[in-house]
């Protein structure tokens, strides 16, 4: 294990820069989300929950895919994924601070995006990035990540650190953390398992008093998707919802995109932006609309995460407990509420 | 090399056929004058008109064609309003295909085959009624029931009545809703007529057609005894990238681009009753 | 607040109990001291999870647009910054008002748990009000905040008194306070053109486009919203056009103008906290100083300094940056 005085880490932040982008957290107009870091950015390693989640360093909110450019009654396709690739490659990415939610927030979106047919604008981001995952010390009432299995206090990651008042420690897991480890290796001395190990500790003893840390998901599985569906619950649940997108886009395994063209001046762009199932224009086709009222938008969300998901994806949950539609829906509804409603098999 | 997944091609159309007052078939090939590419009956596609948008279409030739592909769009909305008002030599872009076919290779094999369409509920099935008729010796009888609002309303009129009435070991039956001059056919929603025709509940049955006429056909086919697991339809629900990632067409743990169009009726089954 | 509390849960209890209402609309206990919901209740048995306390922020009165239209009355305890968007409601005929049994409750400010948390306290497990003093207990340790350090910004400098033509007031009565709510709008009107856009565009790329902004928003009753229509040609998600992007706010503001209460809800839901209410708050000081003071909301009826014109109005060229000349 190495380590690395705090008041170092802007240096560390400088040595990475050098030759590779850096998202990492970043302090701006009061709230804290991933951001590029340069020279003079305000970085909060120490806020527990980014706003939006580290997924738009791999699926960036909005992001161009393509332009055309017609004449008369002909159309030249533009690919930009070759630039896009280029850029990568000359300066790939680190992904700095991510949580162990997060983390395996990656993992459930790789499970989507990455599988057959690959979607090659995740799969170039992604693969040009090294993940730098950092320990939870302090986990807030919200947090429930233990509940799908992941340990905050050991998350994994190419590279995993933990901060302290003192120090950064820092401990390479793979091939790409080593080779970011080489770059960095200057300014760092050995030391700190023990440390590293009586923080593990403490955390470990907060994650079990939190208010979330024995929910029960018992009832959600593949073979209950038409009682879940059918429940009566859902009604109640999904009354107060406003429809809007808050919970989808600060949700770190939310997915779903739009397909949209921009007309320029020098041609269309089709871009892609996030989605909302929660918006009431998701199935809205020229014919009709599959889903006509807010409750039915709103199961179709929690039951994605909680059953379809997990059904097409051996039994992975794909909420990770990061607990930030627990702070962020308008409303107080929330994953939490579908799950304590519907989730124990008491509720049978 | 990048792969091509959400990447169209671009096609040129060649011939534009007025099949109904709002229903418009579209021949399309590559810039190079050849097949976009290879698809089975039932697969779709992305057409897309830039600065319009992009819409999923079953491709209605059949795979069987080596020279072009055919859309029949019917116009319902801002971009097929677009397209109808195309003219021949206008570029447009297609990607795929997408989603799974109809199981032509595996379980129709040897099979009696009922085809029974609605409307622009035709355009699916059409591709997989001349992939039948071109590998004749595969199949055994078929059955094709069709019905539209009005004669009118019926698509690709004229290869029916001059081919496919014609194809050994075939049946066709029309059927128009409301008595019309000129019409000396059936007249009754296909359902009913469905029914009355007393079909053979052995054959495998392929329904597609508004969800209306699927509901009330099903019901009637399982009085006449079809087994379920026998009766295929196609869904359609939105879709933007075709691939199974952006969650729009999700219902219950299956993606319609991915995992459908084509479903089995015991497989709607275990779907929430979401599409 | 727990006596107004048990009062209004007996009231709830009395007319659901009598059929006088078939529905009560208040506020769901959550599952922390600090997350209630707003919520229907249609029976006695329900009201047990009936919470009335600090943390009910949420404006209620979009929820009758809704709930009006259902078969038999609905009562619905409304605080004074709510009668406001009531009365709005109300005046737009989007609220069956025959329909609506009004109870006006007491209010002495929200508190708004971002800003209790942005004191370093994480873990929050119990908030006691004791005069101006909040006591937080936390699962690592404890403190005592200042009230009006913590309030929701909407409360804080609100003077807004109970207007709806109520069927029943469970009031105390309130301090009076001496705020003036146009203190932030002076300071971005003090800046130069520059350093408001800077203002503006680093608060709006925060913008996550969800929308929670317009959905809560009273005033923004469409039935569909011109940024949801296809058929518009604006509407958009979240644009790859950052100007574009920032413009949906501006525009909202513009579509609420002359009819924004403002409530406030726009800033207490922005999951990143951009000041929407001072884009709002703008063109209330604007109207003001154009057409004479008006509060929206004050009135269930009659005539709006945007809607009717009279000779003394105003003209374009009067006006520079919105400043009569």
């Amino acid at each position: 294990m190495l380590k690395i005085a705090k008041e170092r880490l802007n240096e560390l932040y400088a040595k990475i820069n050098e030759t590779m982008g850096l998202f990492i957290p970043v302090k701006k107009a009061g709230e804290v989300n991933y951001a590029v870091w340069s020279e003079g950015k305000e970085v909060s390693l120490e806020t527990l929950k980014t706003v939006k989640s580290p997924k738009n360093i791999f699926f960036p909110q909005t992001e161009n895919m393509m332009k055309f450019k017609t004449d008369g009654k002909n159309i030249e396709v533009i690919d930009v994924r070759q630039a896009l690739a280029e850029k990568t490659d000359e300066k790939p990415f680190v992904a700095f601070g991510v949580k162990a939610c997060d983390y395996k927030a990656i993992e459930v979106l790789d499970k989507v995006f990455l599988a057959d047919p690959v979607d090659t604008y995740y799969q170039i981001r992604r693969e040009a990035t090294t993940i730098v995952t950092l320990a939870c010390s302090r986990p807030e009432e919200s947090c429930f990540c233990g509940v799908f299995g992941i340990d905050a206090a050991a998350p994994q990651g190419d590279v995993t650190t933990w901060l302290d008042d003192n120090y950064l420690y820092w401990r390479a897991n793979t091939e790409k953390g080593e080779s970011l480890t080489e770059l960095v290796k200057e300014l760092f001395e050995n030391g700190g398992e023990a440390e590293v190990e009586a923080q593990q500790a403490a955390t470990k003893a907060v994650l079990e008093s939190l208010p979330f840390a024995a929910l029960d998901l018992s009832r959600f599985k593949p073979e209950n998707l038409n009682e879940l569906f059918d429940d009566p619950a859902w009604e109640s649940l999904s009354e107060a919802c406003l429809g809007c997108g808050t919970c989808t886009f600060v949700c770190p395994t939310c997915q779903c995109f739009d397909i949209r063209d921009f007309k320029t001046n020098e041609g269309v762009i089709r871009y892609r932006c996030w989605d909302s199932c929660m918006y009431s224009d998701f199935t809205l086709m020229a014919h009709g609309n599959s889903r006509t009222t807010q409750m039915q938008r709103y199961r179709q969300r929690f039951m994605h995460k909680l059953v379809y998901y997990p059904s097409q994806n051996d039994g992975l949950y794909s909420c990770v407990g990061c607990g930030r539609c627990v702070n962020k829906c308008p409303q107080r509804l929330n994953i939490v509420k579908v799950i304590k409603t519907l989730g124990g098999n008491a509720n049978d | 090399m990048i792969e091509e997944n959400l990447i169209p091609k671009v096609g040129v159309i060649t011939d534009i056929r007025k099949d109904t007052p709002d229903v418009k078939t579209f021949r399309v090939v590559g810039t190079d004058g050849k097949k976009l590419f290879q698809h089975m009956p039932g697969q779709c596609a992305m057409v897309s008109v830039p600065g319009v948008g992009e819409c999923m279409f079953s491709i209605t030739s059949s795979p069987t064609n080596e020279e072009y592909m055919e859309f029949s769009i019917k116009k319902c909305g801002c971009v097929t309003e677009v397209i109808h008002a195309m003219e021949v030599g206008q570029q447009i872009t297609v990607r795929g295909p997408y989603g799974k076919n109809f199981p032509v290779e595996e379980d129709f094999k040897g099979k009696d085959l009922l085809f029974i369409a609605g409307g622009i509920g035709l355009a699916p099935l059409r591709s997989v009624i001349n992939y039948v008729r071109h590998y004749r010796e595969n199949y055994g009888k078929v059955v094709i029931v069709y019905g539209a609002r009005s004669k009118d309303d019926l698509v690709d009129i004229e290869e029916i009545q001059t081919e496919w009435v014609n194809e050994p070991n075939t049946e066709v039956y029309l059927t128009i809703d409301r008595p019309q001059e000129g019409w000396g056919g059936h007249v009754g929603f296909v359902p009913a007529y469905v029914k009355e025709l007393g079909l053979d509940p052995s054959m495998t049955a392929v329904l597609c057609g508004p969800p209306i006429m699927i509901k009330f056909t099903l019901a009637g086919l399982l009085e006449l005894g079809f087994e379920k697991s026998r009766v295929y339809t196609t869904l359609e629900l939105r879709m933007k990238c075709g691939i199974g990632k952006c969650g729009r067409c999700n219902v219950g743990d299956k993606f319609v681009c991915k995992d459908g169009p084509v479903f089995r009726m015991t497989e709607l089954d275990e779907l929430p009753d979401e599409y | 607040m727990k006596d107004v509390e048990l009062k209004m849960i007996e009231r709830a209890k009395a007319l659901l109990e009598s059929g006088e209402v078939a529905r009560v609309v208040g506020w769901k206990k959550g599952d922390f001291c600090f997350d209630p919901s707003p919520a229907v209740f249609e029976t006695v048995e329900e009201l047990k999870d009936f919470v009335y306390d600090y943390f009910c922020g949420a404006n209620l009165s979009k929820y009758l647009i809704q709930v009006s239209k259902k078969e038999g009355k609905t009562a619905v305890f409304l605080k004074p910054c709510d009668t406001y968007s009531f009365n709005q409601l109300v005046k737009e005929y989007r609220i069956k008002r025959e329909n609506v049994y009004v109870i006006a409750v007491e209010c002495l400010g929200k508190l708004d748990i971002e800003k209790i948390k942005g004191n370093g306290i994480v873990g929050v497990t119990g908030v006691e009000v004791v005069g101006k003093d909040v006591n937080v207990t936390s699962a690592y340790g404890n403190a005592t905040l200042y009230k009006p350090d913590v309030v929701l910004t909407k409360c804080a400098t609100c003077t807004k008194t109970h207007v709806a033509k109520d069927e029943e007031i469970i009031l105390h009565e309130r301090e009076a306070k001496d705020v003036n709510r146009f203190e932030e709008v002076e300071k971005l009107e003090a800046m130069t053109a520059d350093e408001r856009f800077a203002f503006w565009r680093e608060q709006l790329s925060k913008c996550i486009r969800c929308n929670a902004c317009r959905n809560v928003c009273p005033a923004c009753s469409c039935l569909k919203c011109v940024f949801d229509n296809p058929a518009s040609g604006i509407a958009a998600k979240a644009n790859d056009d950052q100007f574009e992007e920032q413009l949906f706010h501006v525009i909202r503001a513009f579509h609420v103008s002359g009819r924004c209460t403002d409530c406030g809800e726009c800033s207490r839901v922005c999951p990143q906290n951009i000041p929407l209410h001072l884009l709002n708050r703008k063109f209330i000081k604007d109207i003001d100083g154009l057409y004479g003071e008006y509060q929206a909301g004050e009135e269930s009826e009659g005539k709006t300094p945007l809607t009717s014109f009279t000779e003394g109005d105003s003209e374009v060229n009067d006006v520079v940056y919105g400043e009569a000349k």
